[in-house]
């Protein structure tokens, strides 16, 4: 059929089964504004800015596993999109977003609102698109969603100038998408399983170390399996959280920067590494010539470059988790003795006594990380989390009993402050049943805080919990640390009244400086069913502890620092 | 870096206006090396074929061909272990040099004298990239004007 270039894209949407488009119009995208007024055939959220509906199409794409949409206008619409972009690019998060584009005509002149935006979004994109011929949107919006869903997933930008989308042209998305130089390798090597699978039989300390290629993959209870079968221990990196299962007797914790001791000594006397879906990123490894030392490494990973990247793969496997472990899970259960491996199970079990996870009740403050524990105590399977970025999002990826596969988002690679709260509400979008907590910091939730009005008029609750400590703690924790206690321009003791500034956009707002009182204001923030913000002072100089210092040996850990 | 070695890729990529700038992106993004860089469409097909000279650890280098596989253009990544390699150069002499010698070193290094001027003659010269370097300082007595350098092309053998 004959149709606009703005009409094809409302059209690809429906084929693509998208029920939630996060976005902000603006002169170039006007035209398919247009056309999503005329539809409903999805929903259009209207963020409060253009950063806030890529991080929403983020979370939505994190809980679902489906393609996050988000809409923007040319130049500054674009840029403000790109950190969202650069977000999703790092932690491997399938979305499309589409931006409009001044006229042909009228590109390369400095026009009003121009910018190169495929020029920007090229080194943080797994691919995008300028589209110059409307004929060719069909290809173009397919081809988009399949790069971003298969393979190692990722972002798809594609930008459109504002005539493309008036110009009329054919119509067809029954084509299938023909990518000759694009074919992800989804098989693994028979031969290198097979190896990989003796080598783990042969082994005596086995490890799985489980990343979030798992989630996206979809393997997480496969992952489950496997270990469970053969008896063998896991660690989880930050982004794998919700892997194993919090109370799964295999899991020891996650491993790295902010790991468990028992993690990361696990890792550092292994003698064979199960990497799964994981890239050996370097807040894990710490100092690479001392990292599992001792160890050879299977790795499993879709992405050929993520295998001997930084460690080197003595068996490589290039493949879909969820599809080679269909092959290597059988062979390991027929030839894996799961006996052998419990006197490394006890020695792990005592890495864990010796210096558990676990913070001291020493003040009469709140301490940061029993708000955690005790949202986890409440509402446990129950909530979907997020977080921003700092200490509070170490804490929670410590402390919070994660269940399963998809509940935890957070952004990973990217460190993104302003994150968490535009991820909730997509998170929400997607999921409305569970109650979606952002776990913040006194500096993150700024970040993003105008998405309130969002949260508020589109009926998303999210209730994002403050650990107000009056800092940018982590940045403070890094200065006591390694800048002899220079705290500059980290302090951040002038703030707003956050429960009034809940309060103005509609939401409701809680101050809270005890246990009861934390409680109380959770419980009614859930029944308020408002968005929400708990404003909790927290002891202000706690400290994320254990801690590998940047570039140090995972077995080296500061397990204690107390500040004053 | 003392383990850095010489390599030459060929890359085959889907002929499209923001192919080369992917490819150029990434080896800025990544602090990759490109000593020579050519491109042109291969006959009958909708492909380039780059063949690009760079320098690297061997880890650097498996990387360098594992992050171009990745674009979504690229076809096909070689790294060449056998190969004929070749690349040519443009050079203008004043015409007051001796043009008899010029022709001669030319000629020991495949090359002639391609055209003549009232006040300067330029030569080509085609040979391995080791060789055009030792033309380059062959011909430095006779005071070039200009030099320009195609960079290399590579075939497997």
């Amino acid at each position: 059929m004959q149709i606009s270039g703005a009409q094809m894209v409302i059209e690809a949407m429906i084929a693509e089964e998208v029920t939630v488009v996060f976005g902000y119009p603006g002169g170039a995208i006007m035209n398919v504004y247009d056309e999503i007024y005329k539809q409903d055939s999805f929903k259009h959220i209207l963020t409060r800015h253009e950063q806030a509906a890529v991080h929403a199409a983020e979370g939505y794409a994190q809980r679902t596993g489906k393609v996050g949409v988000a809409m923007i206008t040319s130049g500054p619409g674009f840029t403000n999109g790109v950190t969202g972009l650069a977000d999703a690019y790092m932690d491997s998060i399938p979305i499309v977003v589409i931006s409009g584009q001044v006229p042909m005509s009228l590109i390369g002149t400095d026009a009003f609102q121009e910018i190169d935006a495929v020029g920007i979004s090229r080194s943080c994109t797994k691919h995008n698109y300028l589209v110059t011929d409307a004929a060719d949107l069909p290809r173009v919006l397919k081809e988009a969603f399949h790069i971003a869903r298969t393979g190692r997933p990722g972002p798809v930008h594609i930008d459109i100038p504002k005539d493309v989308t008036a110009q009329i042209a054919e119509y067809d998305y029954s084509a299938p998408v023909e990518l000759e130089t694009y074919k992800p390798t989804m098989k693994g090597n028979a031969r290198q399983i097979k190896k990989a699978v003796d080598a783990i039989a042969a082994s005596k300390r086995p490890l799985f170390y489980l990343g979030g290629g798992i989630i996206s993959s979809e393997a997480a209870y496969d992952v489950r399996e496997f270990a469970e079968s053969c008896g063998i221990p896991a660690v989880e990196t930050f982004r794998a959280r919700g892997t194993m299962g919090a109370d799964n007797p295999l899991l020891i914790s996650m491993l790295g920067m902010h790991g468990s001791y028992a993690a990361n000594m696990a890792m550092s006397e292994t003698d064979l590494v199960i990497g799964l879906g994981a890239r050996f990123d370097d807040r894990v490894t710490g100092k690479l010539s001392e990292f599992a030392k001792g160890a050879d490494v299977i790795h499993v990973d879709i992405d050929p470059a993520s295998i001997s990247k930084l460690v080197n793969a003595d068996y490589p496997i290039v493949g879909d988790i969820k599809t080679v472990l269909e092959v290597m899970m059988p062979l390991a259960k027929e030839k894996v003795d799961k006996e052998k491996y419990v006197p490394w199970l006890e020695t792990i079990e005592n890495f864990d006594r010796l210096h558990p996870l676990s913070y001291r009740e020493d003040t009469d403050n709140i301490k940061p990380q029993w708000v955690i524990e005790r949202v986890g105590q409440l509402l446990g399977d129950d909530a979907n989390i997020t977080t921003d970025v700092g200490q509070h999002q170490m804490w929670t990826a410590q402390f919070y009993p994660f269940s399963r596969p998809r509940q935890w988002n957070s952004s990973g690679g990217l460190g993104t402050m302003g994150y968490g709260f535009p991820a909730a509400m997509g998170v929400k979008s997607a999921d409305p049943e569970r109650v979606s907590i952002n776990i913040t910091g006194d500096g993150s939730i700024l970040m993003n805080i105008q998405e309130l009005m969002t949260a508020v008029e589109q009926k998303l609750p999210v209730i994002n919990i403050i650990l107000n400590n009056n800092y940018l703690g982590m940045v403070r924790q890094w200065q006591t640390l390694f800048y002899d206690k220079r705290h500059s321009e980290t302090d951040l003791s002038v703030q707003p009244d956050f429960v009034m500034l809940s309060q103005s956009f509609g939401g409701v707002g809680y101050r809270v400086k005890t246990k009861e009182e934390f409680d109380a204001a959770l419980k009614d923030a859930i029944e308020k069913n408002v968005v929400a913000i708990i404003d909790v002072a927290v002891e202000r100089m706690e400290n994320v502890m254990p801690m590998v210092p940047s570039g140090g040996s995972l077995f080296n850990m500061m397990l204690e620092y107390k500040e004053k | 870096m003392s383990d850095s070695v010489r390599r030459v890729v060929s890359v085959i990529v889907y002929n499209e206006s923001s192919t080369l700038s992917r490819i150029t992106d990434l080896f800025s993004a990544r602090g990759y090396n490109i000593v020579s860089l050519t491109v042109a469409p291969i006959p009958e097909s909708k492909y380039s074929r780059l063949t690009i000279v760079t320098s690297g650890s061997s880890r650097v280098i498996e990387q360098i061909i594992k992050q171009l596989h990745k674009l979504i253009p690229v076809l096909k990544v070689y790294e060449h272990e056998d190969l004929v390699e070749k690349e040519m150069t443009l050079i203008k002499f004043p015409i007051s040099e001796n043009i008899s010698d010029i022709d001669t070193l030319c000629q020991a290094y495949n090359g002639k004298i391609v055209n003549a001027g009232p006040d300067m003659v330029i030569a080509m010269v085609a040979d391995e990239p080791k060789r055009i370097d030792h033309f380059l300082e062959a011909s430095k007595r006779f005071h070039p004007k200009e030099i320009v350098r195609s960079g290399a092309v590579a075939l497997e053998r």
